[in-house]
């Protein structure tokens, strides 16, 4: 009961920030102007369309997941309004699980509205929608409520531009860690070797969720997969929760 | 009488500045609030009134010592299940309507519907909210954000309410509003736990009062214990008389026209002022012994710690 009122209230808070609408707006730029690109390119146009669009949805989506996330703790400190609440009966931890699912629901509506909008333009050119899209953007939600855990855990002791800044590191390591997998093949045995294995175990593989290249040109994919990247995506965002939890646990409200 | 809040030594060190340099905030507080009773909590501005107040609620977590709410520790959220709590300043979502941020803290307490909605209408009633109550907080007065924060404060019916200064910012009649709700919540066997700046309210409100200044408790007590009934001197003010007069017999405070204010501090010699004035024909305007206040006490006990 108390989540789900805190999840309320960070919701209705969310939907009213205005950076919210100009990047859904930029987001449906994005999609409509694969059509564009589409007509504009070699090769062939159903492809750009899926690839375009399914890129503008997880980049304006993980723009959404910072921008927003990493405001929501620190404005109800910055604003006091945390005394109000943490004066009520509840837990540090339904607070910060509150908010989480507040803002995992308004990036849920958020990337719903985007893919409506992607799979309205697939569908005007190709009369079908097939069901892989639909896995590929249950994907990036995944990644997104990733993303929303590390803005949360950064916001629940840092400034909003700081936190971003270290959201979109965690972003960009995440996609650029799996290199480290093609390190460890090409180095000898020994310390060296061990030493990034054990770096790429502990950085993010944002890779993990994505799809985008298989749904677009039609490859196939093993289930297990799927059920592997859920199973890594579900893990990591309740070590990263776990982790907001612990030190929001310990944090003096001064 | 069994105790709503128990603080046993308590201790609170902040690490301030770019170079973390200790300050101790709370040097060992003790005291105790009994069931029923108005506790005022009084100290100069940065004494530790409000650190004390986060402590008790959690906010803040103390290096050592006890606190008690109604027998559980309060470190535990459940000993705020039975607090009412209003901050100094308060700071709501200002987007919501003092309806919806009631509903909200309703929610917050797993109300059901009916008795929120009971609730909800009775607390703005109470606060004189009614017609406000479907505005944006952000369009409210300072005094009526306090209203509304003395609102969510008793959404949960609760035993024990703290009021960090309740009375500040509020225009007299909202003062006196604010002050008659006080006093109900003792008839209804509530306990209040307050801090203020304004000494007459905690006097007129008051059963028993702790004194904060630089992190120790240096008073506590009965307000009636503290406060004596003895006169410390009676202002007279008598028209048609020079000052010179009654130079034995008191201090002349000052002169406006033919009126003279004067402080006569021995009790015996108040009649042979009014004689005098008897005597010359002169005019006895006022007349008003002066007990000691907790303001006397108050400013006493700070100036000597």
């Amino acid at each position: 009961m108390t989540i789900r009122a805190i999840a309320g209230i960070t919701f209705k808070e969310a939907k009213r920030d205005r950076i919210l609408y100009l990047l859904l707006f930029f987001a449906a730029l994005g999609i409509v102007a694969s059509r564009v690109l589409a007509i504009l390119t070699v090769g062939d146009r159903v492809k750009i369309i899926k690839d375009v669009g399914l890129a503008s949805i997880s980049l304006f989506g993980v723009l959404m997941a910072i921008l927003i996330g990493t405001g929501l703790v620190y404005k109800e400190i910055d604003k006091k309004t945390i005394y109000t609440l943490l004066a009520k009966p509840l837990h540090r931890s339904e607070f910060i699980l509150g908010k989480f699912l507040g803002l995992v629901l308004t990036l849920l509506v958020m990337t719903g509205a985007m893919a409506l909008i992607f799979l309205a333009i697939v569908f005007a050119h190709t009369g079908t929608i097939e069901g892989g899209l639909l896995v590929a953007v249950a994907y990036i939600f995944l990644e997104l409520v990733l993303i929303t855990a590390v803005a949360i855990l950064f916001s629940s002791f840092s400034t909003p531009i700081l936190s971003s800044l270290f959201a979109l590191a965690f972003y960009l390591i995440g996609h650029l860690s799996w290199g480290l997998e093609l390190l460890i093949k090409k180095m000898r045995p020994g310390a060296g070797r061990v030493l990034v294995h054990a770096l790429y175990m502990v950085l993010p593989d944002l890779e993990n969720f994505n799809f985008r290249t298989e749904v677009v040109h039609g490859l196939s994919i093993p289930p297990g997969i799927y059920l592997i990247s859920l199973l890594y995506g579900v893990c990591y965002t309740a070590f990263i929760l776990g982790l907001a939890v612990l030190i929001f646990r310990r944090r003096d409200f001064v | 009488m069994a105790d709503a809040i128990r603080i046993e030594n308590l201790r609170k060190t902040f690490r301030l500045g770019f170079i973390p340099r200790p300050r101790e905030i709370l040097k060992g507080i003790t005291f105790s609030v009994r069931e029923g009773e108005t506790f005022g909590y009084l100290g100069p501005n940065g004494a530790g009134k409000t650190t004390t107040i986060k402590c008790l609620l959690d906010l803040i977590h103390p290096d050592s010592g006890t606190i008690e709410i109604l027998g559980r520790p309060a470190s535990s959220p459940r000993s705020r299940e039975p607090l009412g709590f209003l901050p100094e300043n308060p700071y709501f979502y200002d987007y919501l309507t003092a309806r919806e941020f009631l509903a909200f803290t309703a929610d917050l307490f797993g109300l059901d519907r009916c008795v929120k909605r009971e609730r909800i209408a009775r607390l703005l009633g109470l606060v004189g909210l009614e017609r406000a109550a479907d505005l944006p907080l952000r369009k409210y007065s300072r005094g009526m954000l306090q209203r509304a924060g003395l609102a969510q404060a008793l959404i949960n019916d609760p035993k024990l309410v703290v009021l960090d200064e309740p009375l500040g910012g509020m225009d007299p009649l909202g003062r006196k509003e604010i002050r008659d709700i006080i006093v109900r919540f003792k008839d209804e066997g509530k306990t209040v736990f307050f801090t203020s700046h304004i000494l007459q309210d905690i006097e007129m409100i008051c059963d028993r009062v702790a004194i904060i200044v630089g992190g120790r408790i240096v008073k506590e007590g009965g307000l009636r214990d503290l406060v004596s009934e003895k006169v410390l001197f009676t202002e007279v003010t008598v028209s048609g008389i020079s000052p010179q007069a009654f130079a034995d017999l008191g201090e002349c405070v000052s002169t406006r026209g033919d009126r003279v204010l004067l402080k006569v501090y021995d009790e015996a010699l108040v009649d042979a002022v009014v004689s005098l004035v008897h005597d010359r024909k002169g005019r006895l305007v006022s007349l008003s012994p002066r007990t000691e206040t907790l303001e006397d006490i108050f400013v006493d006990t700070v100036t000597r710690t």
